[in-house]
């Protein structure tokens, strides 16, 4: 069975905003999002209202998969980064662990070299939370056992409240 | 995949619409764009050719409401139907959790669905997901159309899993938000199971 949910707690998630708000500091970048390669935003950090971050997610991911596709045809196993520069701001897409995707926008107050340098660092410690998330994925009786999900007694009604009726 | 946000307490859910080239899938989510409350919805966003086909995605994100005081979010995508961009209706299914597959009633497009069925079978397979167990609502799209065939032969060629089956003319929004709606209770209900 290929549905494993990506169950993030209170305490993985304050991990990750931290690091990525350092990054953005240490990076002097604009903005920085963390993203799943499923087009869902997990974290971000700096002029976050600047952009529509639900669209960048999901585009960003679309690209991932694309360049994975890509990547696959030629014999690689991925492209590990994506760089696109702009006139103003440039954009630094790299891949967290097996599923996480980490977006670095930044002007001409940062530059290439510095951000992948704090890139670096930044990923290999996402990537150890990462690894615990993507784990407990997979350790469906274990861990996840634990607490109790919350849709235990979904109704109609309760659907029919999401339609507005 | 779905994704549960315990920290900020959001489940995500990504939900397909399949089917073969022009049978509606875009006209299903560009309807639910129009109609849909402007604090609910985000931005549509369409990688389209210069003729309107879809070339790699639409995509809609639409804020829901709560279920036992998580937030719901679907994120709704439509795959390319022409057949050549298969590559990219495999990424798209990455990861999802329902798909919703609308069928072209006109009877010149019987096997342009049962072949597309079939793909989407191959393709959920690649990525690990089943046809037969993931949640999944067919929709008889173009109901409308002089030429569309009857529901029961429609029916008996592709309804293969007792699915919820809706009637529709997606331009008119028809049946748009009754399909939305089979889907979601499937992926709700399969949340609640797992
Ligand atoms: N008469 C009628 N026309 C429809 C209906 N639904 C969609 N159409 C029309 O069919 C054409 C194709 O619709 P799209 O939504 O672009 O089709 P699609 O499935 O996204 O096609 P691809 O992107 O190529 O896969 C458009 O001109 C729509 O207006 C319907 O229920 N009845
Ligand atoms: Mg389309």
């Amino acid at each position: 069975m290929a549905k494993l949910d990506l169950v993030m707690f209170e305490e993985e998630y304050n991990q990750l905003q931290e690091i990525i708000g350092r990054l953005q500091v240490d990076s002097s970048s604009k903005v920085v999002f963390l993203v799943d390669k499923n087009g869902q935003q997990i974290a971000a950090a700096g002029d976050v209202r600047s952009i529509d971050a639900t669209s960048l997610a999901s585009l960003t991911a679309g690209n991932v998969a694309a360049t994975d596709g890509l990547a696959k045809l030629i014999g690689e196993k991925e492209f590990s980064l994506l760089f696109h520069e702009g006139e103003k701001d440039n954009l630094h897409i790299s891949i967290v662990g097996k599923r996480g995707i980490l977006v670095v926008i930044f002007d001409q107050s940062s530059s290439l070299a510095l951000v992948r340098l704090r890139v670096k660092k930044a990923s290999r410690e996402l990537q150890e939370i990462f690894e615990r998330v993507e784990y407990r994925a997979q350790d469906q009786g274990g861990e996840n056992a634990k607490f109790e999900s919350p849709f235990t007694e979904i109704t109609d009604e309760d659907i029919d409240r999401l339609f507005g009726d | 995949m779905t994704f549960i946000n315990y920290a900020s307490r959001e489940i995500n859910c990504k939900i397909v619409y399949y089917g073969p080239g022009l049978c509606g899938k875009t006209t299903n989510i560009q309807w639910i764009f129009e109609q849909a409350n402007p604090e609910k919805k985000g931005k549509l966003v369409s990688l389209a050719t210069e003729t309107d086909r879809t070339l790699f995605f639409d995509f809609l994100p639409l804020d829901m409401g709560t279920v036992k005081g998580f937030k719901v979010r679907f994120h709704l995508y439509t795959v390319p139907g022409q057949v050549f961009y298969d590559a990219s209706r495999k990424l798209i299914l990455r990861g999802c959790d329902g798909v919703i597959f609308v069928a072209d009633s006109q009877a010149a497009r019987l096997e342009a669905n049962i072949e597309s069925i079939a793909n989407l079978a191959t393709n959920l397979k690649e990525n690990g997901f089943d046809i037969r167990t993931i949640p999944y609502v067919l929709q008889l799209n173009k109901r409308d159309m002089p030429t569309a065939a009857p529901v029961q032969e429609l029916e008996q060629l592709l309804r293969f899993r007792n699915e919820p089956m809706i009637e529709a003319v997606a331009n008119r929004g028809v049946g748009v938000i009754d399909t939305l709606k089979a889907t979601a209770r499937q992926i709700l209900m399969d949340l609640q199971r797992s």
